[in-house]
């Protein structure tokens, strides 16, 4: 079994650039469609939609919770408006304003975090957003989205707009490996498995389904049959994959760009002991905060590469048996 | 619809008496704040916003966004008094009780018709600034009214939204303050002071008129004054009294948040007659 001619990770556009592109198309489709920012647009990529669409776009400066305020607003006057700045930012300055403006007053707001987790790099740990997936699905209500790569990020923004109600979308800096060709389906909530296996299951988002895939890759020349699952929606969870994949491999692994305290990783442990209780094993960032290098230095550094999703799997073999 | 500002004294006189009666019949709530406040949101609900309560999504209706939640007692009364099938006037006394759409501060949920669900301060101001963004866009002749409190007045995202909304130009937004000096704690001199008040919204660049808030006749020239203004955005700095109509309740920083007793409430209900 050769899984390499499959996945060829080829780097692909970053997360926030296939955002803005998609952006620019939904802008064309819809006339409903404005754009809030807050001083960010060149890196948030919302900059092609300002260029195209002068009159829906709508700057706020440095003012994050102002920014998510307006947006709601315009979602309350029937407008789709997307709100989007650094993760860090719009959700721990603009958290209270998006709990009661858009989850408590269910306005149809769509919120997009960019430059998500310590693959942010150079810029440091203030500029890094470790927990906003936490932040974001304790907002009753809401949909919370962590894509993989480019084709699923355009077809994720897509169903985001599409759906009433409020949702956050998170997505990175960095150039995102190739996982999807562009004829791969997407939907809100449902889940996509990347790999058939049957001894242990690797749920991922974000970048680090294309280290699970290579995690896999890896497992598999040892003898060792991994699923690999990329949870894009984190919030409402798949948890007919996750009850079948605990039942069917007995073994699971979760590796997530975030702290392990309150991400994908306990959701998915929620629904594991709900439904089918197994061994788990965790990747993601514990209880620390990164520093300035490069994206793949910190990676790397923090536990968040192939080798440390294939030993956690090896590890959580071992206590299935 | 147009009521000549007799009329707007007597439904005023109302829905004081809505107020304290609905206050201690919840055995909670916030009276001071809602008794200032009166002759503004009478004036809007019966004069000057363009509504319709039988049809209360109608797009091009005005809006109002009760920034300061607390008060909501004059909104539910005000708003029961002009007709709104979600706002029974049978059903004020059953505020903050379990089950009651008449919630301790605004809920859409509960009620369809409000324009918010507020309660956190400071809010309001930036979604009034996004629903005139949106109407401007959709060219709809909506004007939007959105009630700070003085003390809300000390929350950063309020001084956000004055510096962006001028910015944007737009001039179917209204803020009004009601000044009436106090906060939870004591008076807003002592605990952080906000003056000189009209002075911030002018260095902000909205066209700002100050006036006595509890005068019928002055609130109406106001927003009259506000619609003619061109490019930007116009702030009425009202100055109340805290707690108007019930002389125990004027001025007295206990009644903010605390309900009349059923001794308290007769007597009240004496002045108010």
């Amino acid at each position: 079994m050769s899984l390499k001619t499959k996945f060829e990770l080829k780097p692909g556009p970053a997360t926030r650039e296939a955002f803005g592109r998609e952006l620019v198309e939904l802008g064309r489709e819809n006339k409903d469609i404005v754009v809030v920012d807050a001083d960010l647009s060149k890196s948030t990529m919302t900059t092609y939609f300002a260029k195209e669409f002068p009159d829906r776009f709508f700057s706020c400066g440095i003012a994050e919770a102002d920014m998510v305020g307006v947006g709601a607003g315009l979602a309350m006057s029937g407008k789709i408006p997307f709100v989007a700045s650094f993760s860090v930012f719009v959700m721990n300055k603009g958290f209270e304003q998006l709990r009661v403006c858009a989850a408590y007053g269910r306005s149809n707001l769509k919120v997009v975090g960019t430059h998500s987790g310590i693959s942010i790099g150079e810029d440091g740990p203030s500029q890094m957003s470790i927990e906003e997936i936490s932040l974001a699905c304790s907002l009753a209500g809401f949909v919370v989205i962590a894509p993989a790569d480019e084709a699923s990020t355009k077809a994720l923004v897509r169903a985001a707009a599409a759906y009433d109600g409020p949702v956050f979308i998170r997505t990175g800096r960095p150039k995102a490996p190739i996982v999807y060709s562009g004829d791969q389906k997407f939907a809100i909530g449902k889940s996509v498995e990347v790999i058939g296996g049957k001894d242990v299951t690797i749920i991922a988002n974000g970048l680090l389904v294309a280290q699970a895939i290579l995690a896999a890759e890896q497992l598999d020349s040892e003898g060792v049959s991994a699923r690999v699952i990329d949870m894009h929606t984190v919030k409402p969870l798949d948890r007919d994959a996750i009850a079948r994949a605990a039942a069917e491999t007995s073994a699971i692994v979760v590796a997530e760009e975030q702290l392990v305290d309150g991400g994908l990783g306990v959701r998915v442990a929620q629904a594991v002991a709900e439904t089918n209780p197994c061994a788990m094993e965790f990747v993601g960032i514990h209880n620390t905060y990164a520093e300035s290098g490069q994206p793949d230095e910190l990676l790397d550094k923090y536990g968040l590469v192939a080798r440390d999703v294939a030993a956690a799997a090896r590890k959580v073999l071992s206590r299935k048996r | 619809m147009s009521k000549s500002i007799e009329e707007l004294q007597e439904i005023a006189k109302r829905v004081r008496r809505d107020i304290v009666t609905m206050i201690t019949a919840g055995k909670s709530g916030h009276p001071g704040g809602s008794l200032s406040a009166v002759e503004i949101l009478v004036e809007l609900y019966f004069n000057t916003m363009r509504i319709d309560p039988a049809n209360p999504k109608w797009p091009d209706r005005d809006r109002f966004i009760l920034s300061k939640g607390h008060a909501a007692p004059v909104l539910y009364s005000v708003m029961a008094e002009r007709g709104y099938p979600d706002t029974p006037k049978d059903q004020l006394n059953t505020l903050r009780k379990l089950g009651s759409i008449y919630q301790g501060h605004p809920d859409m949920r509960f009620i369809p018709s409000l324009e918010a669900s507020t309660g956190s301060l400071g809010q309001g101001l930036s979604l009034g600034l996004g629903m005139a963004l949106g109407a401007r866009l959709d060219g709809r002749p909506s004007r939007i009214y959105v009630m700070l409190g003085d003390g809300e007045s000390q929350e950063g995202q309020v001084w956000e939204a004055a510096m962006a909304a001028p910015f944007h130009k737009v001039d179917n937004l209204t803020a009004i303050v009601d000044y009436n000096g106090i906060q939870l704690d004591g008076f807003v001199k002592d605990i952080m002071d906000v003056a000189p008040l009209a002075e911030k919204w002018r260095a902000f660049n909205w066209h700002t008129i100050e006036i006595n808030g509890n005068d019928a006749v002055a609130v109406r020239k106001a927003f009259e004054e506000a619609a003619g203004v061109k490019g930007k955005p116009t702030c009425i700095v009202a100055h109340t009294i805290k707690g108007k109509g019930v002389s125990f309740m004027e001025n007295n920083p206990k009644f903010h948040g605390v309900a009349p007793t059923q001794d308290e409430l007769k007597l009240a209900l004496q002045e108010l007659n």
